[in-house]
Protein backbone atom coordinates (compact mmCIF):
# COMPACT_ATOMS: atom_id res chain seq x y z
CA UNK A 1 0.00 0.00 0.00
CA UNK A 2 1.76 3.38 -0.91
CA UNK A 3 0.58 6.97 1.02
CA UNK A 4 2.01 8.30 3.95
CA UNK A 5 0.45 6.27 7.42
CA UNK A 6 -1.38 9.23 8.38
CA UNK A 7 -3.03 9.29 4.92
CA UNK A 8 -4.01 5.53 4.27
CA UNK A 9 -7.20 4.99 5.21
CA UNK A 10 -6.97 1.51 4.00
CA UNK A 11 -9.41 -1.02 5.46
CA UNK A 12 -7.23 -3.50 6.87
CA UNK A 13 -9.59 -6.60 6.81
CA UNK A 14 -10.69 -6.03 3.43
CA UNK A 15 -7.36 -5.44 2.00
CA UNK A 16 -6.20 -8.89 3.42
CA UNK A 17 -9.42 -10.20 2.13
CA UNK A 18 -8.31 -13.24 -0.70
CA UNK A 19 -10.50 -15.71 -3.04
CA UNK A 20 -8.86 -18.63 -1.04
CA UNK A 21 -11.31 -17.55 1.74
CA UNK A 22 -14.18 -18.43 -0.35
CA UNK A 23 -13.37 -22.31 -0.28
CA UNK A 24 -14.38 -22.86 -3.64
CA UNK A 25 -12.61 -22.80 -7.02
CA UNK A 26 -13.74 -20.04 -9.46
CA UNK A 27 -14.50 -20.94 -12.56
CA UNK A 28 -13.26 -18.47 -15.87
CA UNK A 29 -16.99 -17.90 -17.47
CA UNK A 30 -17.22 -15.67 -20.58
CA UNK A 31 -17.47 -12.01 -21.00
CA UNK A 32 -20.91 -10.66 -22.33
CA UNK A 33 -19.96 -7.65 -24.66
CA UNK A 34 -22.64 -4.52 -25.66
CA UNK A 35 -25.78 -5.20 -26.47
CA UNK A 36 -26.32 -7.82 -23.84
CA UNK A 37 -29.39 -6.66 -22.19
CA UNK A 38 -28.29 -8.27 -19.15
CA UNK A 39 -25.57 -5.08 -19.31
CA UNK A 40 -28.24 -2.34 -19.23
CA UNK A 41 -30.42 -3.93 -16.47
CA UNK A 42 -30.64 -3.36 -12.58
CA UNK A 43 -28.91 -6.49 -11.14
CA UNK A 44 -30.73 -8.24 -8.19
CA UNK A 45 -29.34 -7.63 -4.77
CA UNK A 46 -27.69 -11.17 -3.64
CA UNK A 47 -27.09 -13.00 0.13
CA UNK A 48 -23.49 -12.64 0.65
CA UNK A 49 -23.45 -15.99 2.49
CA UNK A 50 -25.74 -18.41 -0.39
CA UNK A 51 -23.30 -20.78 -2.15
CA UNK A 52 -24.49 -19.56 -5.18
CA UNK A 53 -23.02 -15.97 -4.58
CA UNK A 54 -19.60 -18.07 -2.73
CA UNK A 55 -19.25 -19.40 -6.19
CA UNK A 56 -19.76 -16.05 -8.33
CA UNK A 57 -17.28 -14.56 -6.34
CA UNK A 58 -14.45 -17.16 -7.07
CA UNK A 59 -16.02 -16.87 -10.73
CA UNK A 60 -15.76 -13.44 -11.17
CA UNK A 61 -11.91 -13.38 -9.69
CA UNK A 62 -10.82 -16.06 -11.65
CA UNK A 63 -12.47 -14.92 -14.97
CA UNK A 64 -10.69 -10.91 -13.98
CA UNK A 65 -7.28 -12.98 -13.72
CA UNK A 66 -7.14 -14.40 -16.61
CA UNK A 67 -7.99 -11.29 -18.92
CA UNK A 68 -5.14 -8.76 -19.65
CA UNK A 69 -5.43 -5.64 -18.20
CA UNK A 70 -8.50 -6.35 -16.15
CA UNK A 71 -9.14 -4.35 -13.08
CA UNK A 72 -12.72 -4.70 -12.04
CA UNK A 73 -15.23 -7.63 -13.56
CA UNK A 74 -18.71 -6.99 -12.53
CA UNK A 75 -21.44 -10.14 -12.44
CA UNK A 76 -23.89 -8.71 -15.58
CA UNK A 77 -20.54 -9.12 -17.18
CA UNK A 78 -20.39 -12.48 -17.03
CA UNK A 79 -24.10 -12.74 -17.69
CA UNK A 80 -25.47 -12.71 -13.99
CA UNK A 81 -27.83 -9.94 -13.22
CA UNK A 82 -26.44 -9.50 -9.20
CA UNK A 83 -25.61 -6.67 -7.55
CA UNK A 84 -21.82 -8.61 -7.29
CA UNK A 85 -18.13 -7.20 -8.55
CA UNK A 86 -14.68 -7.74 -8.06
CA UNK A 87 -11.84 -5.37 -8.17
CA UNK A 88 -7.93 -5.19 -8.32
CA UNK A 89 -6.13 -1.82 -9.04
CA UNK A 90 -2.43 -3.19 -7.94
CA UNK A 91 -0.96 -3.72 -10.51
CA UNK A 92 -2.34 -0.25 -12.43
CA UNK A 93 0.11 2.53 -12.70
CA UNK A 94 -2.67 5.12 -11.74
CA UNK A 95 -3.41 3.33 -8.36
CA UNK A 96 -2.65 5.18 -4.98
CA UNK A 97 -3.71 3.32 -2.36
CA UNK A 98 -5.82 0.51 -2.87
CA UNK A 99 -7.18 -2.95 -1.33
CA UNK A 100 -5.68 -5.60 -3.27
CA UNK A 101 -8.56 -8.21 -5.05
CA UNK A 102 -11.44 -7.98 -3.16
CA UNK A 103 -14.91 -8.45 -3.63
CA UNK A 104 -18.25 -6.63 -2.58
CA UNK A 105 -22.11 -7.33 -2.71
CA UNK A 106 -24.99 -5.24 -2.67
CA UNK A 107 -22.61 -2.26 -2.63
CA UNK A 108 -23.50 1.37 -3.02
CA UNK A 109 -21.60 4.86 -2.81
CA UNK A 110 -21.87 6.85 0.37
CA UNK A 111 -19.70 9.44 -0.31
CA UNK A 112 -18.23 10.67 -3.67
CA UNK A 113 -15.89 13.77 -3.88
CA UNK A 114 -13.41 15.83 -5.95
CA UNK A 115 -14.28 14.85 -9.55
CA UNK A 116 -11.56 14.25 -12.21
CA UNK A 117 -12.48 13.46 -16.42
CA UNK A 118 -10.42 10.12 -17.38
CA UNK A 119 -10.28 7.85 -19.87
CA UNK A 120 -11.98 4.65 -19.33
CA UNK A 121 -12.50 1.35 -21.28
CA UNK A 122 -14.93 -1.67 -20.70
CA UNK A 123 -14.16 -5.34 -21.35
CA UNK A 124 -17.90 -5.23 -22.29
CA UNK A 125 -17.58 -2.69 -24.69
CA UNK A 126 -14.43 -3.35 -26.42
CA UNK A 127 -14.48 -1.18 -29.18
CA UNK A 128 -14.70 1.98 -27.56
CA UNK A 129 -13.32 4.28 -24.95
CA UNK A 130 -14.57 7.08 -23.06
CA UNK A 131 -13.80 10.09 -21.20
CA UNK A 132 -15.84 10.00 -18.10
CA UNK A 133 -15.97 12.62 -15.02
CA UNK A 134 -15.51 10.25 -12.03
CA UNK A 135 -14.84 10.99 -7.57
CA UNK A 136 -11.50 10.45 -6.95
CA UNK A 137 -12.43 10.17 -3.13
CA UNK A 138 -14.67 7.75 -2.71
CA UNK A 139 -16.43 5.71 0.44
CA UNK A 140 -18.44 2.70 -0.50
CA UNK A 141 -20.26 0.15 1.78
CA UNK A 142 -20.95 -3.03 0.70
CA UNK A 143 -20.69 -7.05 2.32
CA UNK A 144 -17.45 -9.43 1.60
CA UNK A 145 -19.33 -12.94 0.51
CA UNK A 146 -18.98 -15.96 2.63
CA UNK A 147 -19.48 -13.71 5.71
CA UNK A 148 -21.18 -11.48 4.79
CA UNK A 149 -19.47 -9.08 6.95
CA UNK A 150 -20.58 -5.29 6.22
CA UNK A 151 -17.29 -3.10 5.43
CA UNK A 152 -16.28 0.26 4.50
CA UNK A 153 -13.92 1.18 1.62
CA UNK A 154 -12.48 4.72 1.77
CA UNK A 155 -10.87 4.76 -2.44
CA UNK A 156 -8.85 7.14 -3.96
CA UNK A 157 -7.57 7.71 -7.60
CA UNK A 158 -7.88 5.03 -10.01
CA UNK A 159 -9.35 2.38 -7.07
CA UNK A 160 -12.19 4.71 -7.01
CA UNK A 161 -12.75 5.34 -10.74
CA UNK A 162 -12.94 1.29 -10.71
CA UNK A 163 -15.30 1.06 -7.78
CA UNK A 164 -17.81 3.37 -9.46
CA UNK A 165 -17.39 1.95 -13.02
CA UNK A 166 -18.06 -1.52 -11.25
CA UNK A 167 -20.72 -0.07 -9.37
CA UNK A 168 -22.44 1.22 -12.36
CA UNK A 169 -22.72 -2.19 -14.04
CA UNK A 170 -24.36 -3.18 -11.13
CA UNK A 171 -26.96 -0.76 -11.55
CA UNK A 172 -27.11 -1.46 -15.37
CA UNK A 173 -24.97 1.19 -16.29
CA UNK A 174 -22.04 1.03 -19.00
CA UNK A 175 -19.55 4.30 -19.09
CA UNK A 176 -21.00 5.33 -22.41
CA UNK A 177 -23.91 6.30 -20.23
CA UNK A 178 -21.50 8.39 -18.29
CA UNK A 179 -19.76 10.01 -21.50
CA UNK A 180 -18.81 13.83 -21.03
CA UNK A 181 -20.22 14.67 -24.64
CA UNK A 182 -20.45 14.10 -28.10
CA UNK A 183 -16.77 14.11 -28.13
CA UNK A 184 -16.40 11.93 -25.65
CA UNK A 185 -16.31 8.73 -27.05
CA UNK A 186 -13.42 7.13 -29.21
CA UNK A 187 -13.28 4.38 -31.20
CA UNK A 188 -10.59 1.99 -30.13
CA UNK A 189 -10.15 0.77 -34.01
CA UNK A 190 -9.87 2.79 -37.09
CA UNK A 191 -12.28 1.75 -39.90
CA UNK A 192 -10.19 0.84 -43.29
CA UNK B 1 -1.76 26.09 -60.14
CA UNK B 2 -3.96 28.88 -58.85
CA UNK B 3 -3.34 32.40 -58.65
CA UNK B 4 -4.33 34.73 -55.81
CA UNK B 5 -7.39 36.41 -57.58
CA UNK B 6 -7.36 40.36 -56.34
CA UNK B 7 -10.80 40.94 -54.32
CA UNK B 8 -13.32 41.85 -56.41
CA UNK B 9 -14.27 44.35 -53.80
CA UNK B 10 -13.60 45.33 -49.82
CA UNK B 11 -16.92 43.56 -48.93
CA UNK B 12 -16.51 40.51 -46.49
CA UNK B 13 -18.66 37.91 -46.34
CA UNK B 14 -18.80 33.95 -44.99
CA UNK B 15 -18.97 30.57 -46.88
CA UNK B 16 -19.55 27.15 -45.65
CA UNK B 17 -16.93 25.14 -47.53
CA UNK B 18 -17.44 20.85 -47.19
CA UNK B 19 -14.89 18.27 -48.54
CA UNK B 20 -15.60 14.84 -48.39
CA UNK B 21 -14.44 11.46 -49.85
CA UNK B 22 -11.13 9.32 -49.56
CA UNK B 23 -8.83 9.63 -46.86
CA UNK B 24 -5.60 10.18 -48.06
CA UNK B 25 -2.62 12.30 -46.40
CA UNK B 26 -2.29 16.40 -47.21
CA UNK B 27 -6.26 16.97 -47.52
CA UNK B 28 -6.18 19.59 -44.95
CA UNK B 29 -2.49 20.74 -45.66
CA UNK B 30 -3.82 21.58 -49.36
CA UNK B 31 -7.27 22.87 -48.72
CA UNK B 32 -6.42 25.42 -46.11
CA UNK B 33 -2.84 26.41 -48.19
CA UNK B 34 -5.24 27.18 -50.58
CA UNK B 35 -7.93 29.32 -48.62
CA UNK B 36 -4.37 30.94 -46.79
CA UNK B 37 -3.63 32.22 -50.51
CA UNK B 38 -6.53 34.29 -50.54
CA UNK B 39 -6.35 35.50 -47.90
CA UNK B 40 -9.43 33.73 -45.70
CA UNK B 41 -9.85 32.98 -42.23
CA UNK B 42 -10.90 29.76 -40.83
CA UNK B 43 -13.44 30.74 -38.40
CA UNK B 44 -15.02 27.48 -37.37
CA UNK B 45 -13.71 23.84 -38.36
CA UNK B 46 -14.47 20.41 -37.51
CA UNK B 47 -12.82 17.22 -39.28
CA UNK B 48 -13.40 13.37 -38.78
CA UNK B 49 -13.04 10.44 -40.85
CA UNK B 50 -17.04 8.82 -41.39
CA UNK B 51 -16.45 5.42 -41.40
CA UNK B 52 -12.90 5.80 -42.93
CA UNK B 53 -14.50 8.44 -45.36
CA UNK B 54 -12.95 11.91 -45.10
CA UNK B 55 -15.57 14.73 -43.79
CA UNK B 56 -14.61 18.41 -43.46
CA UNK B 57 -16.83 21.23 -42.82
CA UNK B 58 -14.95 24.97 -42.32
CA UNK B 59 -16.49 28.48 -42.30
CA UNK B 60 -14.22 31.48 -43.72
CA UNK B 61 -14.26 34.22 -43.61
CA UNK B 62 -12.89 36.92 -46.07
CA UNK B 63 -13.44 39.24 -49.42
CA UNK B 64 -13.70 36.14 -52.12
CA UNK B 65 -16.25 35.11 -53.26
CA UNK B 66 -18.60 32.15 -54.15
CA UNK B 67 -16.99 31.61 -57.54
CA UNK B 68 -13.19 32.68 -56.78
CA UNK B 69 -13.34 30.34 -53.77
CA UNK B 70 -14.77 27.52 -55.86
CA UNK B 71 -11.91 27.57 -58.78
CA UNK B 72 -9.49 28.20 -56.08
CA UNK B 73 -10.65 24.59 -54.34
CA UNK B 74 -11.22 23.08 -57.81
CA UNK B 75 -7.96 21.04 -58.06
CA UNK B 76 -8.75 19.06 -54.81
CA UNK B 77 -11.74 17.42 -56.84
CA UNK B 78 -9.58 16.99 -59.99
CA UNK B 79 -8.70 13.43 -59.51
CA UNK B 80 -12.17 12.60 -58.78
CA UNK B 81 -11.77 11.27 -55.01
CA UNK B 82 -12.83 14.15 -53.18
CA UNK B 83 -16.03 16.17 -53.52
CA UNK B 84 -16.00 19.60 -52.42
CA UNK B 85 -18.79 22.63 -52.15
CA UNK B 86 -19.14 26.43 -51.52
CA UNK B 87 -21.74 27.57 -50.16
CA UNK B 88 -22.40 31.13 -48.99
CA UNK B 89 -23.98 31.89 -45.80
CA UNK B 90 -26.15 34.74 -44.52
CA UNK B 91 -24.71 36.39 -41.04
CA UNK B 92 -26.37 34.42 -38.21
CA UNK B 93 -27.40 35.96 -34.67
CA UNK B 94 -26.56 33.83 -31.91
CA UNK B 95 -28.75 34.25 -28.84
CA UNK B 96 -27.28 32.97 -25.80
CA UNK B 97 -29.54 30.10 -24.79
CA UNK B 98 -31.62 30.45 -22.19
CA UNK B 99 -32.62 26.91 -21.51
CA UNK B 100 -30.48 23.88 -20.22
CA UNK B 101 -27.76 22.06 -21.59
CA UNK B 102 -27.75 17.70 -21.53
CA UNK B 103 -25.93 15.07 -22.43
CA UNK B 104 -27.72 11.99 -23.88
CA UNK B 105 -26.71 8.69 -24.86
CA UNK B 106 -28.49 5.93 -26.43
CA UNK B 107 -27.28 2.47 -26.86
CA UNK B 108 -28.03 -0.47 -27.93
CA UNK B 109 -28.13 -2.83 -30.99
CA UNK B 110 -28.31 -1.75 -34.04
CA UNK B 111 -31.36 -1.29 -36.21
CA UNK B 112 -32.96 1.49 -37.98
CA UNK B 113 -34.48 4.68 -36.99
CA UNK B 114 -32.85 4.77 -32.99
CA UNK B 115 -31.48 8.66 -34.08
CA UNK B 116 -35.34 9.69 -35.73
CA UNK B 117 -37.15 8.23 -32.97
CA UNK B 118 -34.70 10.33 -29.87
CA UNK B 119 -34.12 13.08 -32.30
CA UNK B 120 -38.11 13.32 -32.67
CA UNK B 121 -38.62 13.48 -28.92
CA UNK B 122 -36.51 16.66 -28.55
CA UNK B 123 -37.37 18.39 -31.32
CA UNK B 124 -41.12 18.03 -30.08
CA UNK B 125 -40.25 20.16 -26.95
CA UNK B 126 -38.59 22.63 -28.86
CA UNK B 127 -34.87 20.94 -27.51
CA UNK B 128 -31.86 21.61 -30.18
CA UNK B 129 -28.96 19.27 -30.85
CA UNK B 130 -26.00 21.31 -30.46
CA UNK B 131 -23.33 18.35 -31.21
CA UNK B 132 -24.31 14.81 -32.51
CA UNK B 133 -22.17 11.59 -32.75
CA UNK B 134 -23.26 7.66 -33.53
CA UNK B 135 -20.81 5.04 -34.00
CA UNK B 136 -21.53 1.64 -34.55
CA UNK B 137 -18.90 -1.50 -33.40
CA UNK B 138 -20.07 -5.02 -34.28
CA UNK B 139 -23.72 -4.98 -33.02
CA UNK B 140 -23.50 -2.24 -30.74
CA UNK B 141 -24.89 1.09 -31.70
CA UNK B 142 -24.11 4.23 -29.91
CA UNK B 143 -25.83 7.62 -29.79
CA UNK B 144 -24.16 10.58 -27.76
CA UNK B 145 -26.14 14.17 -28.30
CA UNK B 146 -25.62 17.27 -26.60
CA UNK B 147 -28.83 18.87 -26.16
CA UNK B 148 -30.01 22.29 -25.34
CA UNK B 149 -33.58 22.42 -23.61
CA UNK B 150 -35.91 25.70 -23.39
CA UNK B 151 -36.18 27.12 -19.97
CA UNK B 152 -39.82 25.94 -18.73
CA UNK B 153 -39.51 22.59 -20.43
CA UNK B 154 -40.09 19.81 -18.24
CA UNK B 155 -37.15 17.58 -18.29
CA UNK B 156 -38.53 14.15 -16.22
CA UNK B 157 -41.51 14.53 -19.19
CA UNK B 158 -38.49 15.08 -21.71
CA UNK B 159 -36.61 12.07 -20.57
CA UNK B 160 -39.39 9.43 -19.71
CA UNK B 161 -40.19 10.33 -23.53
CA UNK B 162 -37.39 9.61 -24.68
CA UNK B 163 -36.16 6.53 -22.70
CA UNK B 164 -40.04 5.33 -23.79
CA UNK B 165 -39.29 5.81 -28.01
CA UNK B 166 -35.71 4.16 -26.69
CA UNK B 167 -37.30 1.16 -25.28
CA UNK B 168 -39.89 0.47 -28.22
CA UNK B 169 -36.77 0.04 -30.86
CA UNK B 170 -35.05 -1.98 -27.43
CA UNK B 171 -32.41 -0.05 -26.07
CA UNK B 172 -31.66 2.07 -23.73
CA UNK B 173 -31.18 6.05 -23.19
CA UNK B 174 -29.77 8.19 -19.99
CA UNK B 175 -29.86 11.99 -19.95
CA UNK B 176 -27.83 13.84 -17.66
CA UNK B 177 -26.95 17.57 -17.26
CA UNK B 178 -23.95 18.86 -18.96
CA UNK B 179 -21.63 19.59 -16.64
CA UNK B 180 -19.21 22.33 -17.07
CA UNK B 181 -16.41 23.66 -15.34
CA UNK B 182 -15.41 27.18 -14.86
CA UNK B 183 -12.00 27.87 -13.21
Amino acid sequence: MSGTPAASTVNDRVASWSATELGVEGRVLDVVRAPATVLSSKGEDVDPTSAEAVQLAADLVATMRVSPGCVGLAAPQVGVGARMFCVDVSEHPKTRDHHGTFVLCNAEVVEASRNEKAREGCMSVPDFTGDVKRATRLVVRGQLPGTGEEVTVRANAFEARCLQHEIDHCEGLLFLDRAAGAHAIYPRKTYL
Amino acid sequence: MTQSPAPTSGSRSTHAITVLGHDRPGIIAETTARLADLGLNLEDSTMTLLRGHFAMMLICEGETGEAALEEALAPLAADGTLTVTVRPLPPEHHEPAAGTSWVLTVHGGDRPGIVSAVAGEVARVGGNITDLTTRLAGDLYLLVAEIDLPAGVEVAGVEAAIGEAAARLGVGATLRPMEADDL
